[in-house]
């Protein structure tokens, strides 16, 4: 067996998978923050509890009511969407006006409210959803056995990451949705429907964020607390990335993800803070993020 | 103004017959020490517009400090305060020099983001205690001579901090440094364009902050003897600020009465409704946000003002 550093290749590699699947998510939830950002000005803090939402939504689906992971993979980020519509009806729309930092207050409380009842009911030690039969098993590549369900995941997850781009730079709904971030008064003065854009939008991202969390279902325990500490590494990618970017936050999102998994292998006790460090280090050298402008 | 004269007076009385009133002393030490906290916040939300999502940091970081000085190093109380409150200044003053590059939501992000590294540095650091924490402190004496295992006697200590916090915070606000960081809050180009060097005044209205919640964290681990992994978690930043927007941010006692709000729901309303205590904590939040911005002192004053208009 070859070896780096006295570590076998394979090792690292399966390391590096590990850290691309949590890239993957990290993309997916740092995009739906930069959408949401993007044209409503609200930090979303409950986009953890929301991916969590999405994992519990697939496991009470499969307990409860017997849908399987295919159709809980519509099913739970439709869900949870209108969830997330529900909320910005009720309280988000309120906000517009304001400072951003109390968006950021308000979905804070959200997330509380949402993983404190998830914990009450369904109690802090999780439970583990079955990987789906077509995916179990593994492949050999020769140098490395590759988990199918990992393979999916990344596919799955780059696959949804990119159309979003495209939709959103490449579409004439894209077109609009980002004339509203520029100026949305304008845009509404030319008669486009920019409440219902919101709406729209704040569904979509958060939807995002519960089809990451049924993704992650088969790979991680589904736990009330599973998004609360995600959120922050969140945070951080977003931070590095430049929240203006939804490539940045794409490219950002896979690339930390890789870097966390490489720091598993090497120096495992710093994985857990490496994107934060990596994070400090982007804000003294370029305050503004990799991908940002200011 | 004599109306605020005679409410201080009541409440000082009132906190001063504690003890004899039958409270149980502990509870109201730790109110006070989360009132403290909120007071340290509120120098940096209210007065200084900074929203700094990762206070636990520095509110734990002098935890742990204290509790380590007095437990594996026998230090007495006076010094292991002190230091516990040199080690929150300096995570304040590393984490201003980082977070004070961005303004608004980023800073709030990058504060939180920070906090999160250095709690993971209190759950793996060979001398935390990891998830245990630290256990089983010992609140020693004060300078040798008066000793603290009275809880009659460790009240007046933290009664004395409190007030004594209480006060430097309202000079610092009205210090012309005070009015500078006001100004900064209010128009920030204006503050720069009067050629004030605003990320300076910024820096040290959080190093400050930070220290300040070092003291509280500090007098915590002593009086409750521990100090573990909720002292430094996300949660208790999310706390520190709702009991400052609660109360009423940029007023000068409503973090006060915003920290006595908010634990004693917890201490209370926890034997009633159990782990739905965090359910309603959220919701607070949400209807704070929503409903209340200024706050219930900033409320009240309000209604005052409309009510006694001359």
């Amino acid at each position: 067996m070859t070896e780096i550093f006295g570590i076998p290749v394979a090792v690292i590699l399966g390391q590096l998978m590990l850290g691309l699947v949590n890239g993957s998510f990290y993309a997916m939830l740092s995009l739906g923050l930069a959408v949401i950002f993007g044209l409503m000005g609200v930090v979303n803090f409950a986009h953890g509890a929301f991916y969590t939402l999405g994992a519990f939504a697939a496991l009470l689906g499969l307990q409860w009511l017997g849908i399987n992971y295919w159709a809980a993979l519509v099913i739970a980020p439709l869900a949870v969407g209108l969830i997330g519509i529900v909320v910005e009806r009720l309280f988000l729309r309120h906000l517009y006006k304001l400072d951003p930092l109390y968006g950021l207050l308000m979905t804070f409380g959200l997330a509380l409210v949402f993983e404190g009842s998830l914990h009450q009911l369904f109690g802090a030690s999780g439970q583990s959803y079955p990987v789906p039969g077509a995916l179990q098993g593994a492949m050999n590549l020769g140098f490395m056995i590759l988990p199918i369900y990992r393979a999916w995941v990344i596919v799955v997850s780059v696959a949804v990451c990119f159309s979003t781009w495209f939709i959103i730079e490449r579409t004439s709904v894209g077109a609009t949705l980002r004339a509203a971030t520029e100026n949305a008064p304008l845009l509404q003065a030319f008669g486009v429907n920019v409440p219902l854009l919101m709406v729209a939008t704040y569904g979509g991202g958060v939807a995002l964020a519960a089809l990451a969390g049924v993704l992650s279902a088969p790979v991680i325990v589904v736990s009330p607390q599973m998004g609360s500490s995600l959120v922050i590494v969140v945070f951080a990618v977003v931070v590095i990335g430049g929240m203006g970017s939804i490539l940045g936050a794409i490219i950002s999102g896979l690339t930390l993800g890789v870097v966390e998994g490489f720091t598993k292998v090497i120096y495992p006790e710093a994985s857990n803070i490496v994107v934060f460090v990596i994070m400090a280090l982007v804000l003294i050298l370029r305050p503004a993020g990799l991908f940002g402008r200011e | 103004m004599r109306a605020a004269g005679f409410f201080y007076a009541l409440a000082g009385l009132f906190a001063l017959c504690v003890p004899l009133l039958g409270i149980y002393p502990v509870f109201m030490m730790k109110l006070l020490c989360f009132a403290m906290f909120a007071c340290a916040y509120n120098l940096l939300l209210g007065f200084s517009g900074m929203l700094s999502f990762g206070h636990a940091a520095f509110f734990g970081s002098s935890a742990y400090a204290t509790a380590w000085l007095a437990t594996a190093q026998g230090w007495g109380a006076a010094p292991a305060i002190l230091a516990g409150i040199a080690v929150s200044a300096l995570v304040g003053l590393i984490v201003g020099v980082i977070a004070i590059r961005r303004r608004g939501i980023y800073f709030a992000m990058i504060t939180l983001a920070l906090a999160q590294l250095i709690y993971f540095v209190c759950l793996e650091a060979p001398f935390t205690g990891g998830e245990n924490g630290l256990q089983g402190v010992p609140r020693g004496s004060l300078f040798g001579v008066i000793p603290l295992r009275s809880d009659v006697v460790m009240y007046y200590l933290v009664l004395a901090a409190f007030l004594a916090q209480f006060v430097f915070i309202r000079r610092v606000v009205q210090s012309p440094f005070g009015q500078v960081l006001k100004a900064i809050r209010e128009n920030e180009p204006r503050a720069v364009s009067l050629g004030y060097d605003i990320n300076r005044y910024r820096l040290v209205a959080f190093v400050l902050s930070a220290a300040l919640a070092g003291l509280a964290g500090s007098l915590k681990a002593l009086l409750l003897g521990f100090a573990t992994l909720s002292d430094v978690q996300q949660a208790n930043s999310g706390e520190v600020i709702l009991m400052t927007l609660l109360g009423g941010a940029g007023t000068f006692f409503g973090p006060v009465i915003g920290a006595a709000v908010v634990v004693t729901l917890q201490e209370y309303l926890s034997d009633i409704v159990g782990g739905w205590v965090t359910v309603i904590i959220g919701a607070v939040f949400i209807a704070c946000v929503l409903a209340f911005r200024r706050g219930i002192i900033g409320e009240l004053t309000a209604l005052l003002r409309r009510r006694f208009r001359p």
